[in-house]
């Protein structure tokens, strides 16, 4: 009997969940855009995604086996990063970017920190700013127009991205040089981008944009499952999103708050990236700041930044400030009425365990 | 129906497959093992020798100090033995006292008492004679818990009948086979403390002792409150949290917020001591778990041996892989059956090979799940991560002392780590060098 006996520590049971099962759920959820993808830029996409998994997973394994660490591969968050990775991807890119990316974000934003759950910024996120910084032409301007016929049956408005576009446009009306056809043209062209048109084409999927990013309608379905399942935390996307939406509210941007909200990466980060659990804050107050903070930067740098999309740098950014947010925002304990009898309990306790 | 709850914690799948079985009395052990040291605070100290004979009743230890309980022999016989063994709490041996049953259980002279006659003093003398402590499973004096210092009066009464844990229903059955007596219990400790509320704490799945209580109370001061099943709810600080919305100081006692707790078992022990003169030598627990052939509650003698207990249940079911003592998230797993039944054990469950994965810890992926259950609303991954690296002072940093070492962080971490056991650790690191 005794040497049979199993002596290890309470709990004695354990919640049926794993790292695994969590991982594998984001990639399922992560499926409905990408299949959408594929129908509306057909199978260079899926070359894509395949390349840039294949390079992420293939990367991790390398790294662990020279590092002589556990070879973890199986857990799911490779395929993650491989696939958001290319999720931020302009479908035209060459096959050797995603591969360059993946790798990148896996070897230098992940195993050399520690590997899963030691990275403190998303590697995707880190992969992209990467290949942004030493190839933005490619970057920026492959983008390609839909082909296929759209789901709301109205052809792309334009081969540029929506907030591309909005930024250019901006820049016309704001230069006294323009000429008076230019402002024209930009105010139509802002006129556009704001009408319900374009806002059913960005719900539903028709514009140029990255890889993953076309449709906040397919986005949305992943991201509900993973709600609904407690996989994600609802407090950064709501208050992400939030913030975007009453910020643009507020300040003249030009164009209404919906069109920010469903162009560029927006629902992406929020719901897939931000919400990385590794790198965003584990109080529920941090999610809070974390989220707003998000919001703020994705707004200040589509506005007045150089760029103009700021999902993935605000996330970046915010990632860097996680640390510093989880210590400033310790929930506060059980009981903190007042301060009192703690020695008499501690010489209980010692009492107690002798 | 919104029931009455805390902040945090888990659910658990209850398995409560028992609580239609009635209490069931053992037959008399042939041989008891009882620990001198079977509550929190000092050991007792032997007061019989070798070859003494005893009856049922016997005061065989004598209490040390104010934090101490007296313990008496459970059946009637002969002392053989006064020696190590070992200890299912303590995890080693632990000096206790053989008695060999002459088979005969013979009792000491009993006197009954009427409460109502007695002074506040002689109640409190007569439980702390009774070797009395908390049966929930924390084992603290009850004595103790009824003197409060003056200067903290005491307005409120809560009768622990949540039964939180997965598995255990032998307060569910308690309450439903002994209702008349726990609400008598409940006047006499009222009567103690000079407190006129009392509250009777269930969880909403126990509904018949729920609507039993209802009927039977015929005193305007004692309620039924219904909470939520969740875990821990019958953890004292959540469930006065739950009842009145009052929170414990970190620190400090239920007794800081004119509260004081007692578990529906102990009430029925005091009932016994007072009214009856009876010592605290029986209890009854729940014997369940898929590696028990008939799980069922049963009523034993304390220091029956665990193995014996088995064997009057229909024995083990194959592949036995795990035997613990307690519920299956604050129990104590053992090392061999041979090990006595005390006071505070509320349970048996015996898992199976099966059941018993040892699942290997992967690095934290920082999910928070851990923080959203904690119900010490604490940092549990944080602290594990600090312990782990021996950094105390940052654990101390994050409160560590609040932890109540409840589980439900471990519970529910997708990597599997052990953190309420590093957390376990470090309170020990922590403590020893104070
Ligand atoms: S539940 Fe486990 S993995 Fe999640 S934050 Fe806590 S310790 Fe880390
Ligand atoms: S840290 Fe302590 S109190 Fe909090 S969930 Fe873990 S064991 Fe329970």
């Amino acid at each position: 009997m005794e040497e049979k006996l199993t002596v290890s520590i309470s709990p004695h049971i354990r919640e049926d969940i794993s790292i695994r099962r969590i991982m594998y759920s984001v990639v399922v959820a992560l499926l409905p855009a990408l299949f959408f993808s594929i129908y509306i830029f057909r199978m260079k996409v899926l070359t894509i995604v395949l390349l840039s998994i294949g390079a992420a997973v293939g990367s991790e394994t390398l790294c662990q086996y020279l590092f002589k660490r556990k070879i973890t591969i199986t857990d799911g968050s490779a395929v993650i990063t491989g696939i958001l990775l290319a999720f931020n991807l302009p479908p035209d890119s060459p096959f050797w970017l995603p591969i360059v990316g993946s790798i990148f974000a896996v070897v230098i934003a992940k195993q050399l920190f520690g590997g899963l759950g030691y990275n403190f910024i998303n590697p995707a996120l880190a992969g992209r700013a990467f290949l942004m910084a030493s190839w933005p032409k490619i970057m920026t301007h492959a983008w390609e127009i839909p082909t296929h016929g759209t789901l709301s049956g109205i052809d792309a408005i334009t081969s540029a991205t929506p907030l591309t576009v909005l930024k250019e446009a901006k820049g016309i009306l704001a230069d006294p040089l323009s000429s008076a056809q230019s402002i024209a043209t930009a105010k139509q062209a802002l006129f556009q981008l704001g009408s319900k048109t374009s806002l059913s084409n960005l719900f539903f999927g028709s514009v140029g944009g990255c890889i993953g990013e076309t449709s906040a309608l397919f986005l949305l379905i992943g991201a509900v499952f993973l709600l609904v399942k407690k996989y994600i935390d609802w407090k950064i996307p709501l208050s992400y999103i939030g913030t975007v939406f009453i910020l643009t509210l507020f300040i003249p941007t030009g164009i209404n708050s919906l069109f920010h909200i469903l162009s560029g990466g927006l629902v992406l980060g929020a719901f897939f990236m931000a919400t990385d659990m590794v790198t965003s804050p584990v109080t529920p107050k941090g999610r809070w700041i974390f989220g707003i903070g998000c919001g703020a930067i994705t707004v200040l740098i589509r506005l007045w930044g150089g760029y103009p999309e700021g999902v993935s740098y605000s996330i970046l950014l915010m990632n860097c400030a996680t640390p510093l947010i989880d210590i400033y925002t310790k929930p506060k304990k059980f009981g903190v009425v007042k301060k009192k009898a703690t020695t008499e309990e501690n010489t209980k306790e010692k009492e107690r365990l002798g | 129906m919104l029931y009455k709850t805390f902040k945090g914690g888990i659910h658990l799948q209850t398995n409560k497959a028992t609580d239609k079985k009635k209490i069931k009395p053992l037959p008399l052990p042939e041989r008891v093992v009882i620990p001198v040291s079977q509550h929190t605070g000092k050991p007792s100290t032997p007061i019989v020798k070798l070859g003494d004979k005893v009856k049922t009743g016997q005061k065989i230890a004598e209490a040390e100090g104010f934090v101490s309980v007296p313990q008496h022999s459970s059946i009637s016989g002969e002392v053989k033995e006064i020696a190590h063994y070992p200890h299912p709490v303590l995890g080693r041996d632990a000096l206790s006292i053989v008695i060999e049953s002459d088979g005969k259980d013979k009792w000491i002279k009993r006197k009954k008492h009427d409460y109502t006659k007695l002074a506040r003093s002689e109640i409190v003398e007569i439980i702390k004679n009774g070797g009395i402590v908390g049966l929930g499973g924390a084992a603290f004096p009850t004595h103790v818990k009824l003197s409060p210092p003056k200067e903290k009066p005491i307005d409120t009464l809560i009768l622990n009948g949540a039964e939180c844990e997965p598995y255990l229903t032998v307060d569910h059955r308690t309450m439903l086979e002994r209702t008349e007596d726990i609400i008598k219990g409940a006047k006499i400790i009222m009567k103690v403390l000079e407190c006129d509320r009392c509250i009777i704490a269930i969880e909403s799945n126990k509904k018949d002792a729920i609507e039993k209580f209802k009927n039977l109370i015929k005193d305007e001061r004692i309620e039924v409150f219904t909470l939520k099943v969740k875990y821990p709810q019958g953890e004292e600080r959540q469930i006065i949290k739950a009842c009145l919305k009052r929170e414990v100081p970190s620190g400090g006692l239920p007794m800081d917020v004119g509260v004081v707790v007692q578990n529906v078992g102990t009430v029925c022990a005091i009932y016994d001591a007072v009214h009856r003169d009876i010592p605290l030598l029986e209890r009854s627990l729940t014997i369940s778990g898929s590696g028990i052939k008939e799980p069922q509650n049963v009523k034993v003698r304390i220091g029956t041996i665990l193995k014996n207990v088995i064997d009057n249940c229909g024995g083990y079911a194959d592949g036995v892989g795990k035997i613990i003592m307690g519920g299956p998230l604050m129990g104590i797993a053992q090392y061999t059956d041979e090990v006595p039944i005390l006071k505070a054990t509320s349970g048996i469950i015996v898992q199976t090979e099966d059941e018993v994965s040892i699942e290997e810890e992967q690095p934290c992926i920082r999910c928070s799940r851990c923080v959203d259950v904690c119900p010490m609303r604490l940092l549990p991954c944080e602290i594990a991560n600090y312990a782990e690296h021996h950094n105390f002072d940052k654990c101390e940093e994050l409160d560590i002392m609040d932890c109540k070492e409840c589980g439900s962080c471990s519970f529910v971490c997708p990597a599997k780590r052990n953190i309420a056991h590093l957390v376990k650790f470090a309170k020990n690191e922590i403590m020893s060098k104070m």
